[in-house]
């Protein structure tokens, strides 16, 4: 059983093909990389798993995503209550301008929660999840905004996680982070597979090459290789896969 | 020889530009000069018109009186002298109209000759006279007492409550029901503008579509250009009549006709400005919370109306400010009654209605002229601090954000 | 845990959504409609009251009939005289502020003083072109007292319009001229004024179309309220557009008889304010385009 598969997915901006026969098929609890040079079309493939590019106008998809097994393109899916399985984090630390124990909440209360004490139990466990709660704890009620900016991103990764889904995506989720916060955040990754699919997003190769278990290698719309991240670091069936993660192009 | 030309006009130039700089400072201080040089002087007048004099008995001991004493005195309101500090009399008016009921035409002269000699026997005569009359016809040893009248004070102009700039004996400069009146039709105005402003603010940045956006916004442009005074024009034909009769009112000129106006015209400020605003929430940040399962709306008013509140604010207070600044369709529909407002469905006045009605036939320099120019520092004080008041809001916001 | 049910919380989300965007639609609408309302009201009263006869002629039997042709000319040589003084100062300003001043302590200032200036009401640059213009420089009441008023209203908007004109030259276009050796002047003349030029056009019109309208700073300064004829020097009174509606509508002798002319009049200044809205927008979409094709 497969938690998503994508089967022969086509996307359009307008009428320019963005994403062309898409086939991948991911198993539970695993970390998969979608790598490739920039505009290839990763981070819209990564969207689709939780129909964020339904917001923007003009766009088409053909083909079929099944999470769990049903596809969440069909008619009369809720969108709301996919993105609340579907967790996602971004590029750059968004938080909102809220306070940290706000933020953190925030998830839960737009989805009609409003037991005080499931919220506060629910935003500390999200909290220490992501290895933050010490750093935090004396200063929930002021603002997310006053945190540095690794701690930002911890806080919407647990801000992602206090809403209980079972994927996660992550688009560059430290490309606007110094190295130690990356390093922090790549072992979160690495603990949260336990409980969690996850597909991230990454230009970094080592990044893909030490948190990921497979890897998609991405290029003109295209999927050129999918295959255990070993197999595709060391040795990838096709030679354009070779040379990006060589460093020859991209 | 050709480089030295070159250099030397380069600095003309930059001279030149730099003069053009500063035009708007230069400005903005000789309109302050101005207006608070002539503003201000009207604390160095005496409310009683230039040339006149209020006399008594001498054995009268009042020395001072107020101006709204001399005002209640002759509206005979204040009928006898203990009520100003006197003795138990009642107070006997006298005005130079007054004068053939004491005299004959014979004792005045036929070219007033002898009406000097008359007031100085009527004001010796009587014990409780109170006179007023010019100064010419005061002779040199005159044996009433001239009331020392207190020049103009602050506390009267902005405490008092009645404006009758040209009134006689003493004219009365009170600001409060100015103040009063510029202030309930601007919020009133606001009132009505934030709700329809705030929504279409919304609607244009959030909801609508690309292509209806497209066609409001130049709309709401076009709100913005057309003149106040044809706005004023509208009011007066539409507005007013519609709430004469619908309140059933003995006129339509009310508080409400300008709040409706100045509401309409103090739209496309808020629109625009709490609009831009909100487009200026990072679409990361909306994009998060739907990320989390928020719908629409709760996107929203959860994420980009709290991340826009500081434009939001400041769009409503330029708005207000524009209100409290709008003079031609004020003017022209709340009927201009300068009293204390009790309801909206009364004639207010506000201050630039004032000024704009009043100026023209003020005398320049005189009391009332001065005291319209004390009238435009405050209103140029209040848009003043308006607009400080939104810098801080929007520059506190920036602080906030990184 | 979860003691929600998925399927009403969804049903409940939507239907609050779409209650809300249906308030927030109407409400958008009512905006526009307000709009039109009172476009259309003085378009259909004044239609039949315009005619050639009432544009080129004098106003007649106490401002009853005729026509408005003093008016339109006074508020021409209004327009006329407060650019001519405006405009080129404004430019000038904003030339200086953007090209020349670097960020600091004076540019502060005059932002901060052009800020002011803009948040003033029109009534106080009536008051001041009053002492200053009409009574302190000895000009009376007069076209040029008048225009100088408006002109120093105008002056922010052309300044604010034209910096933004200039900000929106991309910094490389300044930085070639300035490495083939031009001067700053050369520079900023040859190179970034023709760039911004069509911009800075836009907001001069902009600016004609919000001076045309203005009653208040003129009330004190120029407006006559009846001269059935043409000034002849910038030393004269003149008769206005705006002012013209304003007395005619609330201070004539015979109001109700004059009504017809105020919707023709109202008209004629709207007319104005929607062909300088157009003809910007216009501009901005031709010149927009061209830029981007380059």
């Amino acid at each position: 059983m497969y938690k998503i598969e994508s089967k022969n997915v086509d996307f359009f901006y307008g009428s320019s093909q963005a994403l062309k026969n898409i086939n991948i098929a991911i198993k539970p609890n695993t970390v998969t990389a979608l790598i490739g040079p920039s505009g290839c079309g990763k981070s819209t493939y990564l969207r689709l798993f939780n129909r964020m590019n339904d917001l923007i106008d003009n766009t088409k998809i053909s083909g079929q995503i099944l999470i769990d097994g049903d596809d969440i393109y069909a008619k009369g899916v809720n969108v709301d209550s996919l993105r609340k399985k579907v967790g996602m984090v971004f590029q750059k630390p968004n938080p909102f301008p809220k306070t940290i124990f706000e933020n953190v909440a925030y998830g839960l209360r737009v989805n009609g929660i409003s037991d005080k004490k499931i919220i506060e139990e629910r935003v500390e466990t999200s909290i220490k999840q992501v290895v933050l709660w010490d750093e935090v704890k004396d200063k929930l009620k002021k603002s997310a905004f006053e945190l540095s900016g690794g701690q930002q991103q911890r806080l919407c990764i647990a801000r992602a996680l206090a809403i209980q889904p079972s994927i996660i995506l992550m688009d560059e989720p430290t490309s606007a982070l110094d190295p130690i916060s990356t390093s922090k955040v790549e072992e979160l990754i690495y603990e949260l597979k336990t409980k969690y699919t996850i597909v991230i997003v990454t230009h970094n190769m080592q990044q893909a090459g030490r948190v990921s278990d497979t890897t998609a290698f991405f290029y003109m719309g295209e999927l050129i290789e999918y295959d255990n991240t070993k197999t595709i670091f060391t040795n990838p069936k096709i030679e354009r896969t070779q040379n990006y993660i060589t460093g020859r192009f991209g | 020889m050709k480089t030295f030309y070159k250099k030397f006009s380069e600095k003309f130039i930059e001279g030149l530009l730099m003069l053009s700089g500063t035009v708007t400072s230069l400005t903005v201080i000789l309109i302050v000069i101005f207006l608070f040089k002539e503003g201000l002087g009207v604390f160095d007048k005496k409310p009683v018109e230039e040339g006149y004099v209020i006399a008594i008995n001498k054995n009268n001991a009042i020395r001072k009186i107020t101006s709204a004493e001399i005002k209640n005195i002759y509206d005979q309101k204040i009928t006898h002298w203990n009520e100003v500090g006197g003795k138990p009399d009642s107070i006997v008016l006298f005005r130079l109209e007054d004068i053939s009921n004491f005299y004959s035409d014979d004792e005045i002269g036929e070219n007033f000759e002898g009406l000097p000699n008359c007031i100085n026997r009527l004001v010796d005569s009587l014990p409780n006279i109170i006179a007023f009359f010019p100064e010419k016809y005061l002779i040199k040893d005159f044996k009433g007492k001239q009331l020392e009248i207190d020049k103009i004070k602050l506390a009267e102009f902005f405490g008092g409550k009645e404006w009758l700039p040209t009134a006689q004996p003493s004219a009365q400069l009170g600001v409060l029901p100015l103040i009063m009146g510029t202030l309930w039709v601007s919020l009133g105005a606001i009132l009505l503008a934030l709700p329809l402003g705030l929504a279409a603010a919304v609607y244009m940045s959030e909801i609508a579509k690309d292509n209806v956006r497209r066609i409001m916004k130049p709309l709401i442009e076009l709100l913005a250009g057309i003149p106040s005074v044809v706005y004023g024009f509208f009011g007066l034909v539409i507005i007013v009549p519609l709430i004469q009769k619908t309140f059933n009112l003995p006129v339509g000129e009310t508080g409400l006709a300008g709040s409706i106006i100045l509401g309409i015209m103090a739209l496309p400020t808020i629109i625009t400005i709490s609009e831009d605003a909100m487009r200026n929430t990072p679409r990361a940040m909306k994009e998060a919370s739907l990320a989390l399962g928020a719908s629409k709306w709760q996107t929203i008013y959860k994420v980009v109306v709290p991340y826009s509140i500081s434009g939001i604010t400041a769009g409503a207070i330029l708005g207000i400010g524009r209100a409290i600044g709008e003079t031609m369709a004020v003017l022209m529909v709340t009927g201009n009654a300068a009293v204390m407002p009790h309801s909206i469905l009364e004639p207010v006045r506000t201050i630039p209605a004032t000024i704009a009605a009043e100026l023209g036939e003020a005398s320049n320099g005189g009391l009332h002229y001065k005291a319209l120019f004390a009238l435009g520092c405050i209103l140029f004080l209040i848009t003043l601090f308006i607009n400080l008041t939104v810098e801080f809001v929007t520059s506190r916001n920036k602080h906030n954000k990184h | 845990m979860d003691v929600i049910d998925e399927n009403k919380l969804a049903k409940s989300k939507k239907r609050k959504q779409a209650i809300a965007f249906w308030i927030f639609r109407i409400l958008s609408y009512s905006v526009v409609a307000i709009l039109f309302i009172i476009l259309s009201f003085i378009v259909i009263k004044g239609i039949s009251v315009i005619n050639w006869n009432f544009i080129s002629q004098m106003p007649e039997e106490g401002m009853t009939k005729g026509g408005i042709y003093p008016a339109i000319i006074g508020t021409l040589c209004l327009v006329a005289g407060s650019m001519l003084f405006a405009f080129p100062i404004g430019v000038m300003a904003a030339i200086y502020m953007n090209e020349y001043v670097k960020a600091g302590l004076i540019k502060k200032i005059i932002k901060q003083m052009t800020n002011n200036l803009a948040g003033i009401p029109s009534i106080v640059f009536g008051l001041f072109g009053m002492s200053l213009f009409v009574n302190k420089l000895g000009f009376g009441d007069s076209i040029l007292a008048g225009s100088l008023t408006l002109g120093l209203l105008a002056l922010p908007v052309v300044i604010r319009t034209t910096e933004e004109s200039l900000k929106a030259v991309e910094d490389t276009f300044r930085q070639a001229s300035l490495g083939l050796g031009a001067s700053k002047w050369e520079t900023t003349r040859k190179v970034v004024l023709p760039i911004a030029f069509p911009n800075i056009i836009t907001g001069l019109i902009l600016s004609i179309g919000r001076v045309s309208g203005e009653t208040a700073p003129i009330l004190f300064t120029v407006a006559a309220y009846f001269l059935p004829k043409l000034p002849t020097s910038i030393f004269d009174q003149a008769m206005a557009l705006p002012y013209h509606l304003y007395v005619i509508s609330t201070s004539g002798t015979n109001i109700e008889e004059s009504r017809p002319i105020a919707y023709g009049t109202a008209l004629v200044l709207i007319i104005i304010v929607l062909i300088a809205n157009l003809l910007a927008n216009a501009l901005r979409k031709y010149f927009g385009k061209k830029v981007k094709m380059n």
